[in-house]
């Protein structure tokens, strides 16, 4: 045994996606060449302020917002954090979301003090349960709820949210509220403009879809009330304080200007690996099941599976050792894997949940990678199997 | 140096973050094995001390950078919940004081660790305790004592049977503390000067074990006694009481000290008495499991705590329908009798046999 170093099969897109060639060559002149401050006013730092409006121009496109309502962040969580924050503190009403959400949603709304709806089988937010809180809350003088988010696809599982059902629910019984969706995992397949109408309030992050870590974004419709929380020089409009990362806002603006151009090829390119890939596995293998109820629209990258009698680190550790990089759930702060809090919200049951996959893949995905899954995957969960009943004979 | 040079195959090394492991570690990767260190995430809850922190992983994670081998976190916190904290809170809730390291490493090091390195590759494994594992003349394996008495975690490592001793390493166990540090500090390894963990690592010091246990079971304040039955003293929480404690039970001061000898759960009655009242000539102990099989007639001791000294003992077969709390089907109660009068063994504590420095079995005080 020992780490096979002729391959190296990268299927975590879904945790973060290498850089496209040229989004570092778009970088790199802001690390080498332009020292600006965007907040200054000499030459340099006119250039730098051209640099992140140019990017921020690209932004409003991929999302369909205009250009004044991007917001760029460190990423995905600050945008979370800001949209659930801003608009709690800006009214001082109560958030909204379901029990599928990412934590950068799920945490700042159980700090509010919100309320988190259950999901239906697939990991959606129960549109009857939310209609009875808003319903309930109107009819409560003493409670408003300012804001409802549901994500525009899943971290772990793809599965998408009709977020402007969502929408129609809250503009009828709670008109006052704010809708907000983490359009994270969806911008790099989905067509963001339909997807996020009504959302007055939308998250991405470019290290999803090519670009670097540590550029995001919030939009913030116009009308939607928003406190910072960041604090300071007043930078993107007084609503996040704090030097824009130029380099990784160049980055981004890049990656949305050519996820614009690309998704719809790319997303069919990348669906049809992801459907060899996960077809493959569940023909090859006894005892998976697909986690993701069938049927259920879902993004084009993640392979979701379920193996009987298997746990999830045992299995990800064997497949580093064959050179295939995946994950199962969320991974904590010491790097062990977590019990999903997805799937227990979908109704998976926690030894089930215990022996899950997640495969993503993305634009740097090729044939070769899915093949070489295919040919590694299939034995070494036969391997921990037939270990499991050796000791269970013993 | 026999603690790293078995077969020469693969080995997975617990890494806890500490000194211990990390030498261990890059012991062995000088003998020449492939290594791949893992740490147990056991305790998802508030930590400040033991093996789980974040930190601690993070110290495991830099060593095993340094040395160039493979680093893995893996969580076991469900199995560390079910097989230690659990019944730790269930024996405390019984009157007994358990031993949650000793269970630790019963259930997750040596069992559920041993059984997942084997399922990936690993048919040994290595933790970072100061114990040496000798070899018999009939190829039988045994714990002994480390080269560092005063450091000697024999104790806890004393539930090892002969599969789970043929796939360990102990790579330290012929080094004295001061001979790991240095070969720390020699190689460069961050956790050189890293203070021992001494604690439990689901207590934090800020709240303590009363905390930790009032937020799972209902604490009963209780009466403290003396031999004639009168309230000399009152305690908060009688589940937290342990056999021969001093302190802590609101005692008039002056004359001779006194220590709880008794702790009666359905009257929250402990019972004080003098120094005397509180040695015993025999100790019942029940789940007794011999390391090779029956020792015979060899002169034993037994050790009750994990840096107390061993006494001579003769071990017995206890009554057949002597007084049990265990399950009617449960393992049979044994009896220690100790040559000289012994202190009180809290009931869940752990008692080792031991043929002079090796340890030859252990049970559990009932």
């Amino acid at each position: 045994m020992g780490t096979d170093s002729e391959r190296s099969v990268y299927l975590d897109h879904a945790a973060s996606t290498p850089a496209r060639p040229e989004v570092v060559a778009a970088m790199v002149p802001w690390l080498t060449e332009h020292p600006g401050n965007p907040s200054g006013s000499h030459a340099a730092a006119r250039a730098a302020r051209r640099a992140i409006d140019d990017a921020r121009d690209h932004v409003g496109v991929l999302v369909g917002c205009l250009p004044g309502e991007v917001v760029f962040t460190s990423g995905g969580t600050e945008a979370d954090n800001l949209a659930v924050d801003g608009v709690v503190r800006a009214t001082g009403g109560l958030p909204v979301c379901s029990a599928a959400e990412h934590p950068a949603v799920l945490e700042p709304v159980r700090d509010s003090g919100g309320t988190v709806v259950p999901t239906d089988a697939a990991g959606r937010i129960d549109l009857t349960v939310l209609t009875e809180v808003l319903d309930a809350a109107a009819d409560d003088p003493g409670t408003s709820v300012a804001l409802v988010s549901a994500m525009a696809a899943n971290n772990e599982t793809g599965v998408v949210t009709d977020v402007a059902a969502v929408a129609a629910v809250v503009a009828e019984h709670a008109p006052d509220a704010v809708v907000h969706t983490d359009a994270v995992q969806a911008s790099a397949w989905l067509d963001l403009p339909v997807v996020v109408r009504g959302a007055g309030l939308v998250s991405i992050t470019g290290h999803k879809f090519g670009g670097p870590k540590g550029a995001g974004a919030l939009v913030v419709r116009a009308g939607v009330p928003l406190a910072a929380v960041l604090r300071g020089g007043g930078q993107e409009r007084e609503r996040r304080s704090g030097t824009q990362n130029v380099p990784a806002i160049v980055g981004l603006g890049e990656a949305a200007r050519l996820m614009v151009a690309e998704r719809d090829a790319m997303g069919h390119r990348v669906g049809d690996l992801r459907n060899r890939l996960e077809d493959g596995l569940v023909a090859a293998i006894d005892g998976v099941r697909r986690t993701v109820p069938d049927g259920t629209p879902r993004t084009p990258g993640v392979a979701h599976l379920c193996f009987d009698g298997i746990e999830s680190e045992e299995l990800l550790f064997l497949l580093e050792r064959d050179g295939i990089a995946a994950s199962a759930a969320s991974s904590c702060a010491s790097g062990a894997q977590e019990p999903s809090p997805v799937l227990a919200a979908m109704g998976v049951d926690r030894v089930t949940a215990a022996g899950s996959l997640r495969l993503s893949l993305g634009w740097a995905s090729t044939d070769a990678d899915v093949d070489h899954a295919l040919a590694v995957i299939p034995t070494a969960v036969e391997r921990l199997r037939t270990h499991a009943r050796s000791v269970q004979s013993r | 140096m026999t603690g790293v040079d078995r077969s020469g195959g693969p080995v997975m090394v617990a890494m806890s973050g500490g000194v211990d492991s990390s030498v261990a570690a890059a012991l062995l990767r000088d003998a020449g094995h492939e290594v791949v260190g893992v740490t147990l995430r056991l305790w998802g809850g508030e930590s400040d001390s033991g093996c789980c922190a974040v930190s601690d992983v993070d110290d495991a994670r830099r060593v095993a950078d340094a040395l160039g081998i493979e680093h893995h976190v893996f969580n076991l916190g469900d199995d560390f919940e079910r097989d230690v904290v659990a019944p730790y809170v269930a024996d405390h809730a019984a009157g007994r004081t358990p031993n949650p390291c000793v269970e630790c490493n019963r259930h997750l090091k040596f069992n559920r660790l041993r059984h997942r390195a084997s399922a990936l590759g690993f048919d040994q494994i290595a933790t970072g305790h100061h114990a040496r594992i000798v070899e018999r003349p009939d190829g039988t394996r045994r714990i002994a004592r480390a080269v560092d008495s005063g450091k000697d975690q024999s104790y806890v490592l004393h539930m090892l049977d002969q599969a789970q001793l043929a796939g360990l390493l102990l790579p330290i166990g012929d080094l004295t503390k001061d001979e790991v540090r240095r070969h720390a500090s020699a190689i460069g390894l961050r956790t050189a000067d890293k203070p021992d963990s001494q604690d439990v690592c689901f207590i934090t010091r800020a709240h303590g074990r009363e905390d930790f246990l009032a937020r799972r079971i209902s604490l009963t304040p209780g009466r403290v006694v003396d031999g004639d039955g009168i309230q000399v003293g009152a305690v908060d929480s009688v589940e937290l009481v342990t056999i021969g404690q001093r302190k802590g039970m609101a005692l008039a001061g002056g004359g001779a000290p006194r220590y709880a000898v008794a702790v009666d759960l359905p009257t929250a009655t402990v019972t004080v008495g003098s120094a005397d009242d509180l040695l015993v000539d025999e100790t019942p102990v029940d789940g007794l499991v011999w390391t090779g099989g029956p020792v015979g007639t060899v002169s034993l001791t037994a050790q009750t705590s994990a840096h107390g000294t061993a006494e001579p003992v003769t071990v017995d077969a206890g009554p057949e329908d002597g007084p049990s709390d265990g399950p009617d089907d449960g393992p049979a109660q044994w009896l220690v009798r100790w040559a000289r009068s012994h202190r009180r063994v809290a009931p869940g504590q752990s008692v080792v046999f031991y043929d002079g420095d090796e340890v030859v079995g252990g049970a559990t005080a009932s």
